[in-house]
């Protein structure tokens, strides 16, 4: 019990996965401009990425390592993470219309992103057990989220600062980003 | 397009700065935050994007009229992996200390959206040579760009410099700057210094150009 509260705890705010890893930083600046977008977006790779661990990790340890091609991990796992999300769209858009409205948008733009890739290869590279891979996954997308949502706030702030020119756009927003990771910095030691 | 000398060397220079991928059309923001603790690492992480990018743009622009548009997505990422399994192979050979810090952030090229969007931009469209040209301007740009993040992070945040300490800054060092919460305040300082440098006005968000994702993007309402 002990264990799974610490994965959980860490992946979602000691090493959270935009403010202290950089994976999804461009859904974290592109996205998080809006409140419900970016709960939204949250909430789809939350899933995915729970999702994606589920069936990357059989394959690597039932098919992959068994044979001696763990190096195949980087393409079979991209692969898988593409087809799964579209088998999870076209799954939603079939049998529960009223979730696609709301989430499927977000779906395809998970593809690429650098989290649920990092997500299913971090799983591996730290020799977790199948059930702590999921508690990670969770932890991981609820990071994200949480970073999504707080950003959100911070950047509607921004938009009616006066800013110089020079800082308008993307400089703002990458100092601001800074502040906030520095606010995620108190919890670092508090599983030491 | 004519593919005399002048247009590949501009194919060459533009992505060097005009077209700098990191500093003035906001690409591939994970590896320049996550790698730049040290300039040695920023190179290191250049040169291996630049690598990947070589190659899977030559593979790219010769396979471009087979690859049918429908499936282009997943063929490109295919090629793109291969070329990131295979540059892991390579610096996990000759350069271990490099494989080792790099990490995770390796693996990740695959998913680098400079990689994608120059598949995407450039190579699905241009003859192998222009894109070969592309793709070595644009990897330098990109090691130049992270070099400096590398650079400015290292002096102020650890004191020393490829392997020389730094005479004041090496006792009281800003250790801020190595951290996590320094890599965003770096990378916006010196995007706002290109900003004033620079005449023309750069982008204002992140640029969603190439990437595979920007149509599901804009439906969501915020990508610009």
């Amino acid at each position: 019990m002990k264990t799974i509260m610490v994965i959980l705890l860490s992946a979602m705010l000691t090493d959270n996965f935009v403010l202290s890893k950089f994976m999804g930083i461009c859904p974290f600046l592109g996205v998080s401009k809006k409140l419900d977008s970016a709960t939204g977006m949250g909430i789809a790779v939350t899933f995915v990425m729970i999702c994606a661990t589920v069936v990357t990790y059989p394959i690597h340890h039932g098919i992959l390592v068994p044979n001696g091609l763990e190096y195949f991990d980087t393409v079979v796992f991209i692969l898988v993470i593409a087809l799964f999300v579209q088998l999870v769209e076209n799954f939603l858009k079939k049998c529960v219309p009223s979730l696609y409205s709301s989430l499927g948008v977000y779906l395809p733009l998970i593809t690429t992103n650098c989290a649920v890739l990092g997500v299913t290869v971090l799983n591996i590279d730290n020799g977790f057990s199948f059930g702590q891979s999921i508690i990670n996954a969770l932890g991981g997308g609820l990071g994200f989220m949480i970073a999504l949502v707080i950003f959100s706030g911070v950047r509607k702030k921004l938009e009616y600062a006066d800013i110089p020119e020079t800082f308008k756009g993307v400089p703002a927003t990458l100092i601001a980003a800074s502040i906030v990771s520095v606010s995620f910095m108190g919890f670092s030691g508090l599983f030491s | 397009m004519a593919e005399n000398k002048n247009s590949l060397v501009k194919e060459l220079t533009k992505g060097i700065i005009k077209e700098n991928p990191t500093l003035v059309m906001l690409l591939g923001m994970c590896p320049t935050l996550a790698v730049t603790t040290q300039a040695m690492n920023g190179i290191g992480m250049g040169l291996a994007t630049t690598f990947v990018l070589l190659g899977s743009n030559i593979v790219i622009s010769a396979l471009r009229k087979v690859i049918p548009d429908k499936v282009r997505i997943p063929a490109f990422i295919v090629i793109i992996a291969s070329f990131v399994t295979l540059i892991g192979f390579l610096l996990e050979g000759f350069v271990p200390a490099l494989y080792d810090s790099l990490g995770i952030y390796l693996t990740l090229i695959t998913v680098n959206c400079i990689i994608f969007g120059r598949a995407e931009m450039f190579a699905s469209k241009n003859g192998v040579i222009a894109s070969a040209f592309d793709a070595i301007g644009m990897g330098i740009g990109f090691t130049i760009a992270l070099f400096l993040m590398g650079s400015v992070r290292e002096i102020i945040g650890a004191g020393q410099w490829m392997g020389m300490t730094i005479p004041v800054l090496h006792n009281n060092p800003m250790l801020l700057f190595i951290m996590p919460a320094g890599g965003f305040f770096t990378l916006g300082m010196i995007i706002a210094a290109v900003n004033k440098l620079s005449n023309k006005k750069p982008p204002k968000e992140i640029s969603c150009e190439g990437c595979p994702n920007a149509e599901a993007c804009g439906k969501a309402g915020d990508c610009q």
